[in-house]
């Protein structure tokens, strides 16, 4: 659009005591076209706004720059609607209530700010929503027919939207319909598993079409645009849907890893699952001889919580066990069960479950198994007591009963293996290589992606597709795919109905953001999208490889094919270019490279460094502006560019900066490593990669490496702002000028 | 204020917690029209005094801050500070409801300057931080407030004092004239994130709280552990400001108990377990108690209790201590009880003692009670004949912050079918 661009400075909350402002507006403006530059002592209350709407609507402004509070602040108040071009520069938390005021610094650092912002005005254009030439779809595909399965599909019917259900079994159910009775809220007694009625109001439902005896062969496509290849009793099916709930489900644990515990040795040792199936069935007897069962033992953690076998917990497994030694007693009042536990769990309203299965006269024993045997046709188990702290015998025992754990469906067997690059040293004799645990290759087919990095969910730890995040536990690594249910973390039933419930609210939230072009989390809202210019393209693969969606495809010449409906925004690929040809309409490397060029750098003699510091927007910028709120105050050579990843910095910023005398370059993001903060999850750490290379350029330029640092910084690590400021600046001194200044 | 248009059509969220912004949030990012009502003058709830998140130990504010950006873009989104429902009527997809606003006595026109603070002279318990330091009664709740806005509190709004911030407010922001307003909005479905208190461990007599200044709860915990708490970030003993060398942290203050909290509340073993790592982080020497009755870690948060396990200077021991006692001298306190795993009797003493207390959650406390109904311990049970209203989060259950979200985010879908059934 043809920029009418106008700047207005704001003097109150402090920034007019501290600045000269009519020097400001002539320095900090004159390199750039700007219709004209105004101040007010108040620009957000009712006087401000009135003469900033007036003058928008009398001289035909449609790009304004705010020279005021941060952007954190008052976003709403200036606001003048989506035609509008709207940049904020930062003079209160990051200068007037951070430096002291009327000092030559300070305004110079005001200048550049101000200078910084004119320039982003430039080179922002508004974007225009990604449209697809296809038609979008917002059903919804469920993979997985059990009791999360069939919940998220008939949740999402009821909110009005279709929902396609494909079921391997021939039945839908899950391990629901293997269920005698079912122990939930509000945890008093024995309930109805109530999976015929879930079952029949999936079927009756005309928005629901389920597959039974059926596989996912291929989901190729994006958000909104996905075709799902079916294989249905052997025929084939597709449908297209707008978005992917996976509520695949787990596997016990092998119980025949367990043979410590007798299980495979003795008849009358089963797991919790055979247990279960057999109440169902009819009555519990003894596997040996089908005799009745009047003393039974449950080992808990049966191959959980611990380091040789499963190292977390099920979750479930006490409840269960509490369960089964109910039936029991229905079965038979004289029954006796004793419980071998470590801790019992039964969190929540669920504690009063234990407590009617302590009144029911079951015997509970904290302790570990050291053996179980056989005397005479009946089992005895022998336990550490912790809590008489001596050796105990339970002997006359009828079944054992073994509380195995939730394995997700999603862990392979074994770690998959995948051909290694070419100078890959780890690879065996075939050229082969085990997959990253976290990638879309270590998991079991299930969805079955057209993906260039991998055709399954990436998971956590243990196999669980879950995500990394606390705030936002819907988070997964592809776009418009969650994970509900057992498969994403153990689980009881009515959370996993819950989890369905929510998985389905993100599922149909996905279709609806991508039908008008809108970006879902973390950038929900953002209708910007990157665009690729391939003329210039080297086929390098790093974007393709780099973004942490597995947004952006190869075809077989490795151009990348880009999925703007996968995309999160977080401009990842951007910052991998080396040729610099992705950007978005909003932010690209050459609206960043022109910010730091419109930084003014002074002579060697004037002893003025200057460094930037490219920080992460959602967590170092605000820490920035809490340490301004708390008055905290750091060197004025410093200038601060917001980024919306670190892992969208691109080396050219680097290279540029350092070539113009820069002194020195400072990034500022998100812990990386195991317990990563980063909302895009390898940006900082991506980032930080990204740096070794930087060394390269450095040494081109004869320059040292201490001028380019990485700092972790979290949102609340406030305090810490000064001292890593200063402990940079008196590096940057001790390195002196850099040499390029006046270039 | 009240000419707020809603139709039944529109959501309700009551509760600016966690919880609360996640449903509004999930509902109005899949294009539906939200009201959220929270009654503190910032949103962000319980997790906005917390310090870290257990397993990640990682801030909150980061979380929020993503949160209120989303909010700040959509206008699907409308918020209401210190604002509190007074009545609800009418069933699913037809309420009618009342909402009261307390007076902040701080217009819009704020900037947050800070004058207003630099010139008030009267002090009060601040309750961010649970009364442990003082604020100005012109204030600003916290760094990270959103919105961005100072309150003053009501007993200056019609004093010389009051008068006096208004006088030196530059921007005309301080209006001592505001009262309290209500309002009525039509809306199709109702969620309920009104959150939790924690239980007041004063009536867990032989723990002394209130009496033992160095008895303390794990809520005022996270505010002794953060910078913009009471210490800037250090724990220190109440009664004297000084460092600790011995913690306890006592499990199931008052919870599992059947004059108390018969049931669990699933998050104060894992708490506690991160705020030991706190205490350890700060002080290298310092040895860290944790009394329970049963670690209850689930899924792979079981790898957090393995890595604290890990941690040679934290034990963990069997007992339900039974008594504490104060040497008035030293502030020492002395936990008494046995051993369950040894059947020794306990007799240690500790510089500063953490009661891991429980959640009680807020009830829905209008007139007319809404149809909804609730087990014994008053959390919100869910019931599809009585359609409309849902809960989320900790209203429901006792439960962390991953899973509230989650429910937050199945409880919008829910009131999005109320809607959609109309």
């Amino acid at each position: 659009m043809d920029k009418n661009t106008a700047v207005y400075i704001c003097t109150g909350c402090s920034i007019g005591d501290a600045l000269d402002i009519e020097q400001l507006k002539e320095n900090g403006t004159e390199d750039f076209t700007i219709s004209y530059c105004k101040d007010h002592p108040f620009l957000c209350g009712s006087e401000g706004l009135d003469l900033l709407n007036k003058d928008i609507e009398a001289e035909g402004i449609n790009t304004i720059i705010i020279a005021a509070c941060s952007q954190r602040v008052n976003y709403d108040v200036f606001n003048f609607g989506p035609d509008k071009i709207v940049e904020r520069v930062n003079l209160r938390e990051q200068v007037a209530w951070s430096q002291p005021p009327k000092e030559e610094d300070t305004q110079m650092l005001a200048e550049d700010n101000l200078r910084m912002g004119c320039s982003k005005a430039k080179d922002t254009e508004l974007p225009e929503p990604f449209q697809a030439e296809e038609a979008y779809s917002k059903d919804i595909l469920v993979v997985g027919g059990g009791v999360a399965g069939m919940t998220a599909a008939l949740d999402t019917a009821k909110a009005g939207y279709q929902a396609v259900i494909v079921e391997k079994e021939d039945r839908l159910g899950g391990f629901l319909a293997k269920m005698k009775k079912n122990v939930t809220l509000p945890y008093k007694e024995l309930s109805d598993t109530g999976v015929e009625e879930l079952i029949n109001s999936v079927e009756e439902d005309s928005r629901i079409k389920v597959f039974t005896s059926s596989t996912v062969e291929k989901v190729s496509g994006a958000p909104g645009l996905f075709s799902v290849d079916i294989t249905s009793n052997g025929d084939a099916a597709n449908e297209r849907v707008g978005a992917v709930i996976q509520a695949t489900g787990w596997v016990p644990y092998d119980a025949n890893k367990l043979e410590h515990l007798g299980y495979g040795q003795f008849k009358d040792v089963i797991t919790n699952v055979e247990m279960e199936e057999m109440a169902a069935a009819g009555k519990i007897v003894r596997p040996s001889d089908g005799k009745e069962v009047k003393n039974a033992l449950f080992i808990q953690c049966a191959g959980s919580r611990d380091s040789d076998h499963l190292p977390y917990c099920s979750s479930v497994c006490c409840l269960v066990s509490l369960k089964q030694a109910t039936y029991l007693k229905e079965q038979n009042p004289e029954a006796l069960s004793y419980v071998l536990y470590k801790d019992v769990r039964t969190v929540g309203q669920a504690e009063d479950f234990y407590r009617k299965a302590q009144e029911d006269g079951n015997v509970f024993i904290r302790g570990s198994v050291s053996a179980v045997g056989e005397s005479g046709g009946m089992l005895y188990v022998e336990a550490d007591d912790e809590l008489l702290g001596e050796k105990v015998k339970i002997e006359e025992l009828d079944l054992v009963v073994l509380a195995v754990g939730m394995v997700p469906r999603s862990r392979p067997e074994e770690v998959p293996r995948v051909k290694a690059p070419e100078d890959e040293k780890d690879a065996d004799e075939d050229g082969m290589i085990e997959v990253e645990q976290d990638s879309g290759f270590f998991a079991n087919s299930a969805l079955n992606l057209e993906y260039r990095q991998g055709p399954e969910l990436p998971t956590l730890q243990y196999g669980f597709p879950d995500s990394h995040y606390i705030c936002f536990p819907y988070e997964t690594r592809r776009t418009g795919i969650y994970a509900a249910g057992c498969v994403r973390k153990p689980m009881e039933i009515a959370r996993a109905k819950d989890d369905a419930t929510g998985a389905a609210m993100k599922a149909i939230q996905c279709t609806e953001a991508t039908a008008i072009g809108m970006a879902v989390h973390p950038r929900a809202g953002d209708m910007s999208y990157p665009e690729f210019n391939m003329q210039r393209c080297t086929q390098c693969k790093r974007c393709t490889e780099e973004c942490p969606f597995g947004a952006i495809n190869e075809d077989e010449k490795a151009n990348p094919l880009p999925n703007p409906t996968r995309c999160r925004r977080c401009s990842i690929c951007m910052g991998s270019c080396p040729e610099r040809i992705i950007s978005f309409k909003n932010y690209s490397v050459s609206m960043i490279g022109n910010m730091l060029k419109a930084i003014h750098v002074p002579e060697e003699d004037e002893e003025k460094p200057r460094v930037i510091a490219l920080v992460c927007e959602n967590d170092a910028y605000p820490a920035l502006d809490m340490a301004g709120i708390k008055r905290m105050t750091w060197s004025p050579y410093i200038r601060f560019i917001p980024v919306r990843c670190l892992g969208s910095i691109n080396l050219i910023w680097v290279a540029d900066a350092l070539s113009r005398g820069i002194d020195g370059l400072l990034l500022m993001g998100c812990r990386h490593g195991d317990d990563y903060q980063c909302h895009f999850m390898k940006g900082s750490e991506l980032a930080n990669t990204r740096l070794d290379k930087v060394s390269e350029t450095l040494d081109r330029l004869a320059l040292e490496s201490d001028r380019v640092q990485f700092v972790e910084i979290g949102i609340t690590d406030y305090d810490k702002i000064p001292g890593i400021i200063g402990e940079f600046m008196e590096k940057i001194e001790e390195v002196g000028p850099n040499p390029y200044k006046g270039w | 204020m009240s000419d707020i248009q809603t139709t039944n059509q529109s959501i309700l969220v009551v509760g600016g917690g966690m919880s609360g912004i996640t449903a509004a949030l999930e509902a109005a990012e899949a294009g539906y029209d939200v009201v959220l009502v929270e009654k503190n003058p910032y949103l962000g709830g319980r997790v906005a005094q917390l310090h870290q998140y257990f397993p990640k130990l990682c801030p909150p504010n980061c979380g929020l801050e993503i949160n209120f950006k989303r909010m700040r873009i959509n206008p699907k989104i409308r918020f209401f500070t210190m604002a509190e429902v007074e009545k609800i009527s009418g069933e699913e997809g037809d309420y009618d409801v009342g909402i009261k606003i307390s007076p902040r006595y701080v217009n819009e026109k704020c900037t947050c300057c800070g004058k207003c603070t630099e010139v008030c002279e009267v002090e009060l318990g601040n309750p961010f931080n649970f009364g442990m330091d003082k604020i100005k009664a012109a204030y600003l709740p916290h760094e990270f407030a959103f919105p961005m806005r100072y309150v003053m509190d009501p007993s200056i709004a019609g004093t010389e004092e009051g008068k006096k911030c208004h006088d030196a407010c530059e921007y005309g922001a301080i209006d001592l004239d505001m009262s309290e307003t209500h309002f009525d909005l039509k809306v199709g479905a109702i969620v309920w994130a009104a959150g939790w208190e924690p239980y007041d461990a004063s009536k867990v007599e032989y723990y002394g709280f209130g009496e033992y200044k160095n008895v303390i709860t794990n809520v005022m915990l996270e505010r002794l552990a953060s910078f913009n708490g009471p210490t800037e970030g250090k724990i220190l003993r109440p009664s004297d400001g000084k460092t600790v060398k011995t913690v306890a942290f006592i499990q199931c203050a008052g919870s599992r108990d059947e004059n108390h909290l018969p049931y669990c509340s699933g998050i104060c073993c894992l708490a506690s377990m991160k705020q030991a790592t706190y205490i350890r982080e700060q002080y290298p020497d310092c040895d860290v108690s944790i009394f329970f009755i049963d670690i209850r870690a689930l899924d792979r948060l079981e790898d957090f209790y393995t890595k604290v396990q890990e941690d040679e200077k934290i034990t963990f021991i069997k007992s339900k201590i039974a008594n504490i006692t104060e040497d008035e001298e030293t502030g020492a306190l002395m936990l008494e009880g046995e051993n369950t795993n040894t059947g020794e009797q306990i007799r240690m003493n500790f510089d500063l003692v953490v009661l891991a207390t429980g959640m009680v959650p807020n009830k829905i406390n209008t007139a007319p009670s809404p149809n909804v109904s609730c087990d014994e311990y008053g959390f919100l049970t869910y019931d599809p004949e009585k359609a409309g209203i849902y809960g989320a989060g900790c209203v429901r259950r006792p439960t962390d912050v991953a899973s509230s979200v989650q429910d937050a985010t199945a409880a919008a879908l829910k009131a999005i079918q109320s809607i959609a059934r109309r």
